[in-house]
């Protein structure tokens, strides 16, 4: 046989059939559920007088719209309360695991799922959200899917896909004390943009990606969605193994040692070919900021906003100008005196127990600085809560002046109360910078959670490499 | 799902890169749990000056006049002549509920976000990827001729612009097939039940661990 990458193995054991056009059945092995996306997947099988297929695949946890705050209130908005009630119910009528908003595992779907080892490598995973590549970090094929794909797996278990193409990027050498996984995903979308990706499946590979935490490469295959790959992925070695042992979901006894034999299995063969390969130096990543209205809009910390004068292509120039005037911006201005009014530390790219800690750290003891309206700290899951919580994190930042949360999406797409408002600046540990995205007119930075604390306690954007003494 | 086979429609240009679902439908009218009401809130953040919320009268709020889907002359529009990665960002399919909603049938662009240009096949949104220079083409045309209709036949694969010329594109035979037919895709893969179920029993003895559900 010849060589397969990560992807060719994993597109291989779950294809349930192909036609002569390369239309492929594909076999799912976790369907994640959420309040959003999922309504009209159940409304549309009940109309058509179907159940689900293996209702034991699935988790649901309501996330994008649960409040922040005080829980034993519920849900003030009756929209927002109507779409949770209805997750409630299609998840009790059709016996499907849900965590209830106030059950202790509740959190952000792309969290949840990993830390319950509900994510397993080898596994194919999907779930109404872009972020559910996410769960590529363990060596598993995920993605997200519309509402209509939501229905078809409820009711087949399966989706009809095309083979994507195979983009290896492999990040080599070690990262500089303060750069973080954030950084390393910012500064792969700042080389290949938006559209690098699309119509392929990144590998996420090299030293750096090796060295890093599970935490760290869910940042990154987090964000390959931003660079346009629906799936990224990075082979199971045994950071994950060590992750996944004794996780409720994972698999125990006996079957643990073979899950294991199997799962060691996935890695790209040492010889297989990949279409595309793009290849960073680790030691040159510096800290990164997003300036303009796309994640590709990015530069360095010592970096300035640049002039749109300078782009040679009139579609991007208009779109840098757009970006700079939504954003308030002038060119040439360093990032540095970029002053944020609001910080956001959360969402499914950065609200893991390891994201606090390096959040924290950047503290150093200083409280939040004037001109700083808000600083939200909210939590991944009720477990990375209880977690931070027993590690006093929640006392240092309520020490700053930051608010300390319950979890879940929260600001990152403002589906809840938590939202800027018009002309707002905030330094953001999400996903997506784009206009409106964090509340109508509200201006986003993204940054990793150590450059977002950084920024709340100096009130301008920070260097953490100066920081690490 | 609509079918698409023929389709004459006046052209609307957006001229903007890496148009994002956040734009095409903001978060705040993802609290549905329908699937139709989408349209009036298509582009709310750039079609209208003030911020919108469901349950709001849309017919009272005032229109930012600049924004091209509030031009006189765009009223009728059924195709959207977009440009490079056209969709990007969230998966919601909602998007493709308020493009269609809204009344448009066929997008043009010279690249599409995978997510976005997946749920348009679901929903008999014809998806069109053209070469830049003829996307720069339609668009220069589209903007120096109020009405710029244009003929999209998919049976033949080509898009009649008013003087007669033909653009021929690509498709996937099988959502051009599906496109045609309106099929749905649950029913089709349904047809293959059994082989799923054979796959899945294989899947039970060789990887038992991904069906013991804890609780």
């Amino acid at each position: 046989m010849s060589s397969k990458t990560l992807y060719d193995k994993l597109w291989n054991s779950h294809l349930v059939r192909q036609d002569e056009a390369g239309t492929a059945l594909i076999y799912i092995d976790r369907h994640l559920v959420h309040e959003v996306t999922s309504p009209q997947a159940f409304e549309g099988l009940r109309l058509a007088g179907r159940t689900p297929w293996r209702t034991d695949s699935i988790l649901a946890v309501p996330d994008h719209n649960v409040p922040t705050t005080d829980r034993t209130l519920g849900i003030s908005d009756p929209i927002s309360r109507l779409q949770v009630e209805t997750l409630d119910q299609n998840c009790a009528e059709l016996g499907i695991t849900e965590f209830l908003m106030n059950d202790p595992r509740q959190g952000i779907v792309h969290v949840v799922g990993p830390e319950q080892g509900a994510t397993l490598p080898g596994m194919t995973v999907v779930c109404g959200d872009s972020h559910t590549s996410t769960h590529g970090a363990f060596g598993a094929l995920a993605f997200g899917i519309g509402t209509s794909d939501v229905e078809h797996v409820l009711a087949t278990q399966c989706l009809i896909l095309k083979k994507s193409r195979n983009l290896e990027i492999r990040v080599d050498g070690q990262l500089a004390a303060g750069v973080s996984a954030k950084d390393v995903v910012l500064a792969i979308i700042g080389k290949i943009g938006t559209a690098g990706g699309s119509g392929c499946a990144i590998e996420f590979s090299g030293t750096a990606l090796q060295a890093m935490t599970m935490e760290g490469r869910m940042t990154v295959c987090n964000m390959a969605i931003e660079a346009g790959a629906r799936s990224g992925m990075v082979a199971v070695d045994d950071t994950t193994i060590s992750y996944l042992d004794g996780r409720p979901y994972a698999p125990q006894g006996q079957h643990w040692d073979r899950a294991v034999a199997s799962w060691k299995q996935l890695h790209s063969d040492a010889d297989a070919a990949f279409d595309h390969s793009v290849i960073l130096d680790a030691g040159r990543i510096l800290p990164q900021v997003t300036w303009g209205t796309s994640p590709e809009m990015v530069t360095a910390i010592d970096g300035v906003v640049p002039d749109p004068d300078h782009e040679t292509d009139s579609v991007k120039r208009e779109g840098m100008r757009n970006a700079l005037a939504y954003m308030g911006l002038k060119p040439g201005t360093p990032i540095t005196e970029i002053r944020p009014d609001h910080v956001f530390i959360g969402s499914c790219t950065n609200a893991r127990i390891e994201d606090l800690r390096a959040a924290a750290a950047a503290i150093r003891g200083r409280t939040v600085a004037a001109g700083i309206k808000q600083v939200l700290v909210v939590p991944g899951s009720g477990l990375v809560k209880r977690q931070a919580e027993a590690e006093g994190l929640d006392k240092v930042f309520r020490d700053a002046g930051f608010d300390w949360r319950e979890p879940g999406c929260s600001m990152c797409l403002a589906m809840n109360a938590d939202r800027l408002a018009p002309g707002d600046r905030c330094a953001s540990t999400s996903n997506r910078n784009f206009e409106g995205r964090q509340g109508q007119g509200g201006r986003t930075h993204l940054v990793s959670p150590a450059m977002a604390a950084a920024a709340a306690v100096t009130g301008h954007f920070t260097d953490v490499r100066h920081q690490q003494d | 799902m609509k079918k698409v086979d023929k389709h004459h429609g006046v052209v609307m240009p957006l001229d903007r890169h890496n148009v994002d679902t956040d734009a095409i439908i903001p978060k705040q009218f993802l609290k549905s749990i329908k699937r139709s009401g989408f349209g009036r809130n298509l582009f709310d953040e750039w079609r209208y000056h003030d911020h919108g919320e469901p349950g709001m009268d849309h017919s009272t709020r005032k229109r930012n006049m600049d924004f091209i889907l509030n031009h006189p002359r765009y009223q009728d529009a059924s195709i959207l002549l977009g440009r490079h990665n056209f969709g990007c960002g969230s998966s919601r399919e909602h998007a493709v509920w308020a493009l269609m909603d809204h009344g448009f049938r066929v997008v043009i662009a010279p690249s599409f976000a995978d997510i976005f240009f997946n749920n348009a096949q679901k929903n008999g949104l014809l998806t069109i990827v053209l070469d830049e220079d003829i996307i720069e083409q339609l668009f220069t045309e589209v903007v120096e001729n109020p009405g710029y209709r244009i003929l999209v036949d998919l049976p033949a694969q080509h898009i009649a612009l008013p003087n007669r010329h033909t653009i021929s594109f690509d498709i996937d035979p099988f959502h051009k097939d599906r496109h045609i037919r309106g099929l749905d895709d649950i029913g089709l893969t349904l047809e293959h039940a059994d082989e799923i179920r054979d796959f899945e029993e294989k899947r039970r003895q060789t990887a038992p661990w991904l069906f013991n559900n804890q609780h």
